[in-house]
């Protein structure tokens, strides 16, 4: 990978997160989750609904509940986001070193003001124009980097169509011009036309080579359409890191999860993975996959080690190695 | 058959969201019907689900016209029709557990009797494991509560199941379980299956037929800022 070999713009090393609960039971949300996000890349962590996906984006921001534990390293340039307090977190990351494009627009947005209120009061707080006519300006000048027309500015959430909602959204989360957008699940409920047109608005931020975008989403063909690279996540850990051209084209993914999520796929064998995750309450010493495995065998029952971006003991081999 | 005749509704008669639209399912037919959102499909599904009158037009129930609709409709109509919605939290109520959302079909109509045989099998074909159906819906998963939410579409054993959206909020391999879920109770009970959805994709594979929300309105004008095909 050239492009990692620069600085990250974003580096976690052994992130994990911990829920305490009720009665002293612990949630492993998060296991020892390593990867790195370059500026000009897109990094797509892909899973199964609850798998711990949402909860690393919040210990990125600093967003988790009071009964959370995160340990390990979050590098955003010299700041360990783990280790940063809500002041700094207040000030000088969220939306200016991490700018979010939330799930849902349509909540994320003040539903009784204008989206030009909205913008201004953003860039009033995280820039450094004061004159109204900056402000406006610089609003004006948000709204036109997402794409979103400058003369529907006196419009109401409510009066947009989703498309529309998500660029709002988008162009907030652009105002602070944050080296990382994190996008958490940003084409749920959105149709396949919206969904292409959102991820590619998405990555044109990319593209120019300032920023670095982290993907969380469970939709595969919006991960394959933005992502340079695929982070897949499994009962909390990052089981599979690869280029995602190998990993949904050829030679394909290497773990077993990873295949069996892509082979769910409609235009693929449109076949489930067998059984459903475990309870990341209770999760097994082994491999956590290991009951749903087709390739499992008595080495499962030890936790494998992440080898070349793989946790699995029984990888698939592309079909050169094997030759 | 399930047969849509000529179906206006809405929510505004002078604006409705669904203008003239005809449709027939057969039996043991999967009907795809694929639309942008916001176009007015899950308007027809819930019409064809019983769930919202029409303001013109006829829906026939195997050759029987529907006269009545939501808690008017006759109990005869209502059971041999089985509805999936696209978000299971506001289908499902919160104060049940899963095996009791399974099992309110049954004791709606006086079948409890059916119950510990009825539920532990659809629990079974759906994918849940026991332990979840002592759950209550916000200690599982949008994709467990699913599979529960298509298991009591299912315990009344409907000649017609609509799934509106029924994946919209699912990842691949939950989507797949539950597609090969509806369709290995299809090929058990011959029911047909009209499915709504915005993912020509899933669709295509999944049902018999697509039909396009655009083409289905014949004759119809559509909006006028919308150029007709």
């Amino acid at each position: 990978m050239t492009l990692t070999q620069e600085r990250p713009v974003l580096s976690v090393r052994g992130l994990s997160v911990r829920f305490l609960m009720p009665g002293g039971r612990r949630i492993a949300a998060v296991t020892d989750a390593h990867f790195d996000v370059a500026a000009g890349e897109c990094l797509a962590l892909i899973g199964e609904s609850g798998c711990g996906k949402s909860v690393l984006a919040s210990a990125l921001l600093g967003l988790l509940p009071a009964n959370a534990q995160a340990a390990g390293e979050a590098r955003l340039g010299e700041l360990n986001l783990l280790a940063a307090d809500e002041r700094t977190l207040a000030r000088t990351v969220r939306g200016r070193m991490v700018g979010l494009v939330p799930q849902s627009p349509a909540a994320h947005l003040t539903p009784v003001r204008t989206i030009r209120s909205q913008l201004e009061e953003t860039v009033g707080a995280l820039t450094d124009a004061r004159e109204r006519t900056a402000v406006r300006a610089a609003a004006e000048a948000a709204a036109e980097r997402a794409a979103f027309p400058t003369d529907h500015l006196g419009l109401h959430p409510h009066e947009l169509s989703g498309g529309l909602a998500q660029r709002a959204a988008t162009a907030l989360a652009l105002v602070g011009d944050a080296p990382l957008l994190l996008a958490d699940e940003p084409t749920t409920g959105l149709d396949r036309d919206l969904v292409d047109h959102t991820v590619d608005e998405l990555r044109r931020h990319v593209d120019d080579g300032r920023r670095a975008l982290l993907v969380i989403t469970h939709d595969l063909a919006a991960a394959e359409r933005i992502a340079d690279r695929v982070a897949v996540m499994y009962a909390g850990r990052i089981i599979e890191l690869t280029d995602a051209k190998r990993f949904f084209g050829t030679p394909g993914p290497r773990h077993p999860y990873s295949r069996g999520l892509l082979q769910a796929l409609p235009d693929r064998a449109f076949t489930p993975v067998p059984g459903m995750p475990p309870e990341l309450g209770d999760l097994p010493d082994g491999c956590a996959f290991a009951p749903r495995c087709d390739r499992v065998t008595d080495a499962c029952a030890v936790r494998p080690p992440t080898i070349d971006g793989v946790a699995c003991h029984q990888p698939h081999v592309p079909e050169r190695l094997r030759a | 058959m399930l047969e849509l005749h000529d179906i206006t509704a809405g929510y505004d008669s002078r604006t409705p969201v669904v203008r003239n639209v005809t449709l027939t399912v057969a039996p043991g037919e999967a009907v795809g019907l694929l639309g942008p959102s916001g176009c007015g499909k899950s308007t027809l599904a819930r019409v064809t689900a019983l769930l919202h009158r029409p303001d013109s037009g006829t829906l026939l129930l195997d050759g029987e016209p529907v006269r009545r609709w939501r808690h008017r409709a006759p109990r005869a109509h209502r059971t041999v029709l089985g509805v999936v919605f696209q978000q299971p939290r506001l289908a499902a109520d919160p104060r049940l557990r899963l095996t009791d959302l399974i099992a309110e079909p049954l004791r709606a109509t006086g079948r409890r009797d059916e119950i510990p045989h009825s539920v532990g099998e659809l629990a079974a074909a759906v994918g849940l494991t026991p332990d979840l159906l002592d759950r209550r819906p916000h200690e599982v998963s949008d994709g467990q509560l699913q599979r529960a939410c298509l298991a009591r579409a299912l315990v009344l054993r409907p000649r017609w199941l609509i799934c509106d959206e029924m994946t919209a909020m699912l990842d691949a391999s939950t989507t797949a379980a539950l597609v090969a879920a509806v369709e290995n109770y299809r090929a058990a009970s011959g029911a047909g299956l009209l499915a709504v959805g915005h993912d020509q994709l899933l669709l295509d594979r999944w049902c018999d037929r697509t039909l396009h929300w655009d083409d289905l309105a014949v004759g119809a004008k559509t909006k006028p800022d919308q150029p007709t095909r």
